[in-house]
């Protein structure tokens, strides 16, 4: 045993018989009381009578008073002699490597004082864990702190009454009140046109090429998939310029959302044809074969079958797409330009877009501007959220779900794709 | 190769046409009643890539019985059953000679379309495969959904091919649960309706059983008894009592050493499991081997 506690060393799920005497030091909640069914058939397991909750597992990792106690006695331990180092011995300085010193030292005192406790190959267990742990935390970590940090910048300067209702033409940088008169409709404008006309043009295009990629056999696959793996490599400014030099240059159209939109086509393309693909992929072929035998023509089963076996995941994929190009700045710069008024109009003239919103006004050094800057940014990163929001809600597979499906299940189906499960109800078990 | 095989007759490819003469089933088609119909191989040869796995199988499959076809691993039966509806050529690399008639009409021939053939040649596969996407009612639907033959009477058309599979009273209350949200064997008889529902003159069933418990296994067995009137079973199966208790004709296939699989003996199944007149066929029903 791994553990100070004295629990039995049932493996996870296992019910314990209540008879057994290790189930005495069982606390209450954890007793599993299972009907004695040695009277009856051995192999036929009576239904229980009122639905259980499987006890919480009980593994030899369990985390005890003493493995809580060693990681702080170790963290701090580490804190002193990083102090010492820093301080005492050397003249080193920096808030970056002195958190840099002090974790690889917490984790060498993890597994020197685990191994010594403990034992050796708990110890690098341990480490493991606190570093996966560790990583998760600082990425989600990072993640929550961008938001927080927009937020706060943004949020005590906002005029929730002009905000979306006014565009930036009137802004006088010397007016103490000037964020009242002030917005970034013309750019929430234009970032929606844009992002909706790249995505009803590059989606289609997109799950067409991942069908294509998954559905076909042949040298042409292969060919295709690399260049598309290639494309996906494309620079942004590049696709801006591209689309810049071809079209807008050769006067086929003007500075305009639609050509900003053309450019982010090109980024969007390969991001939701290989997501795609790889959710088409996971899609069982025995549901193939089945359609097929079925006399479902190849179309059919594509259309019918696999793309809404797929439905959630494709979904994400194009939400991933739309999240990766709803931020793009450099593709905007040479196409929409930016402007500083409401364009209904994405196929004429110049057009604002929030991230051009941001890139321009924070480069002015009026406090204003980083405030307006900061708001387009917090709005940007709201319709990025709704967005996810929404298309959760949407990717749903349509029909009730059984009551006996468990919510693992349901969240597999939900982010994943609905897979068949394989458990006797009641009703069979019982014939 | 390295041993010695009677040169069987060449593959011919499957895009271009073989000399037999076309031609329709007669009969109403999907969606209305029919009769069951009878399948007739002969000299069907099997080769994936250049190998051949199935050497000159010639066999009947008669009118509203069931066969069953057993055999160890290997021996090219559930090779032999996709030959029968033409999943066999979905396979990259797949060839075959020979040909299948369903009543009188080769499958292969010029102008036979693969799906067409596979509308009356239906299919039940080894693991359970409902789409879980659809609900039960429209998986049950989906076969007809494919060949745009939408059927006037939906519900009544769900309940009767549900009843046939045995699975109505299970399911009746929860017709818009999802196909996925069933158990394993309630989900292989979900199958069975739904390749009923197109009605088939033939079933082919590859394995249907091997992935259910025993009660399930029953219960589809006597379902495939049931319908044994109106549509031909053909069963590949591994589970010797399960050939004798559901078959009317057995075929025992065998691929010997560095050989294709081929025919060893067929018959009644009585004959089969009673009084074999090969060797190897007493040895494998016996479970000296295999």
């Amino acid at each position: 045993m791994t553990t100070d506690s004295e629990t039995p060393t049932a493996p996870p799920g296992v019910l314990v018989r209540s008879s057994t005497a290790s189930t005495a030091t069982l606390s209450p909640r954890r007793t599993l009381v299972e009907p004695d069914d040695a009277a009856g058939s051995g192999d036929q397991v009576a239904p229980p009578p009122t639905p259980r909750r499987l006890p919480t597992p009980l593994r030899p990792r369990d985390f005890g008073t003493r493995d809580i106690a060693l990681l702080v006695i170790s963290a701090f331990s580490s804190f002193c002699l990083t102090w010492v180092i820093f301080f005492q011995v050397t003249s080193l300085s920096g808030a970056l490597g002195f958190l840099v010193v002090w974790y690889v030292g917490f984790l060498a005192l993890t597994w020197l004082s685990t191994a010594e406790v403990i034992e050796r190959s708990v110890a690098t267990d341990r480490v493991v864990a606190v570093v996966v742990v560790s990583a998760a935390m600082l990425v989600s970590g990072l993640v929550v702190f961008i938001v927080a940090w927009v937020a706060y910048k943004a949020i005590p300067s906002i005029h929730w009454g002009s905000l979306l209702s006014k565009d930036q033409l009137h802004l006088e940088a010397t007016d103490p009140n000037a964020l009242a008169h002030v917005g970034v409709v013309h750019a929430v404008i234009g970032t929606l046109e844009q992002v909706l006309l790249a995505t009803a043009v590059g989606v289609p295009f997109a799950i067409a090429t991942a069908v294509f990629l998954n559905e076909v056999k042949g040298w042409p696959v292969r060919t295709v998939r690399t260049v598309v793996t290639a494309m996906s490599g494309t620079p942004s400014v590049v696709a801006g310029i591209f689309i810049y030099s071809l079209l807008i240059l050769t006067g086929y159209l003007p500075y305009s959302g639609f050509a900003a939109s053309l450019a982010l086509v090109v980024i969007l393309l390969p991001s939701v044809t290989r997501v795609v693909e790889e959710v088409l992929r996971v899609v069982p072929s025995g549901l193939r074969e089945a359609s097929q035998a079925l006399g479902a023509p190849e179309w059919r089963t594509v259309w019918s079958v696999v793309l809404p076996t797929a439905r959630s995941g494709v979904v994400t994929a194009i939400l991933l797409g739309i999240a990766r190009i709803v931020g793009e700045t450099a593709p905007l710069l040479f196409t929409a330009v930016g402007s500083q008024v409401k364009n209904w109009d994405p196929f004429l003239h110049d057009q604002g877009a929030l991230p051009l919103s941001i890139w321009s006004n924070h480069q002015f050094p009026q406090a204003v501007y980083v405030d307006l800057a900061f708001q387009a940014a917090f709005v940007l990163m709201s319709f990025v959220l709704i967005l996810f929001v929404l298309a959760r809600l949407f990717s749903r597979p349509k029909g009730k779900r059984s009551k006996n499906v468990s919510e693992g299940d349901d969240m597999m189906a939900r982010y994943f794709i609905p897979v068949p499960i394989e458990r006797p109800t009641e009703s069979e078990v019982g014939q | 190769m390295t041993t010695e095989v009677s040169m069987p007759p060449p593959p011919f490819d499957l895009t271009g046409g073989t000399p037999a003469r076309g031609g329709r089933w007669a009969g109403p088609g999907p969606g209305g009643p029919v009769e069951a119909g009878e399948i007739e191989a002969e000299g069907v040869c099997a080769w994936f890539g250049g190998r051949l796995v199935l050497e000159t199988v010639t066999l009947t499959m008669e009118q509203s019985k069931v066969t069953a076809l057993i055999g160890p691993s290997g021996c090219g039966k559930s090779t032999f059953l996709r030959i029968l509806n033409r999943m066999h050529e979905v396979v990259p690399g797949a060839q075959l000679a020979g040909s299948v008639r369903l009543d009188g009409v080769d499958i292969y021939g010029p102008g036979q379309r693969a799906i067409d053939t596979r509308r009356h040649i239906g299919m039940v596969f080894q693991k359970p495969n409902p789409f879980p996407a659809m609900t039960i009612a429209d998986n049950v639907l989906s076969g007809l959904k494919f060949s745009r033959n939408a059927p006037a009477d939906r519900d009544d058309l769900i309940e009767e091919m549900l009843t046939k599979a045995g699975l109505w009273n299970e399911v009746k209350d929860r017709l818009g649960e999802l196909g996925g949200a069933l158990s394993g064997g309630q989900q292989q008889r979900l199958c069975i309706a739904r390749a009923l529902a197109v009605r088939p003159r033939v079933l082919l069933m590859d394995e249907p059983c091997s992935a259910l418990d025993p009660t399930s296994t029953l219960r589809i067995e006597s379902t495939i008894k049931e319908i044994a009137e109106e549509v031909t079973v053909v069963i590949v199966t591994h589970n010797m009592q399960q050939a004798q208790r559901v078959s009317d004709y057995c075929a025992f296939f065998l691929a010997e050493e560095n050989k294709p699989g081929r025919v060893v003996e067929a018959g009644r199944t009585e004959m089969i499991f009673g009084e074999p007149s090969d060797q190897r066929t007493s040895d494998y029903v016996n479970g000296h081997f295999g």
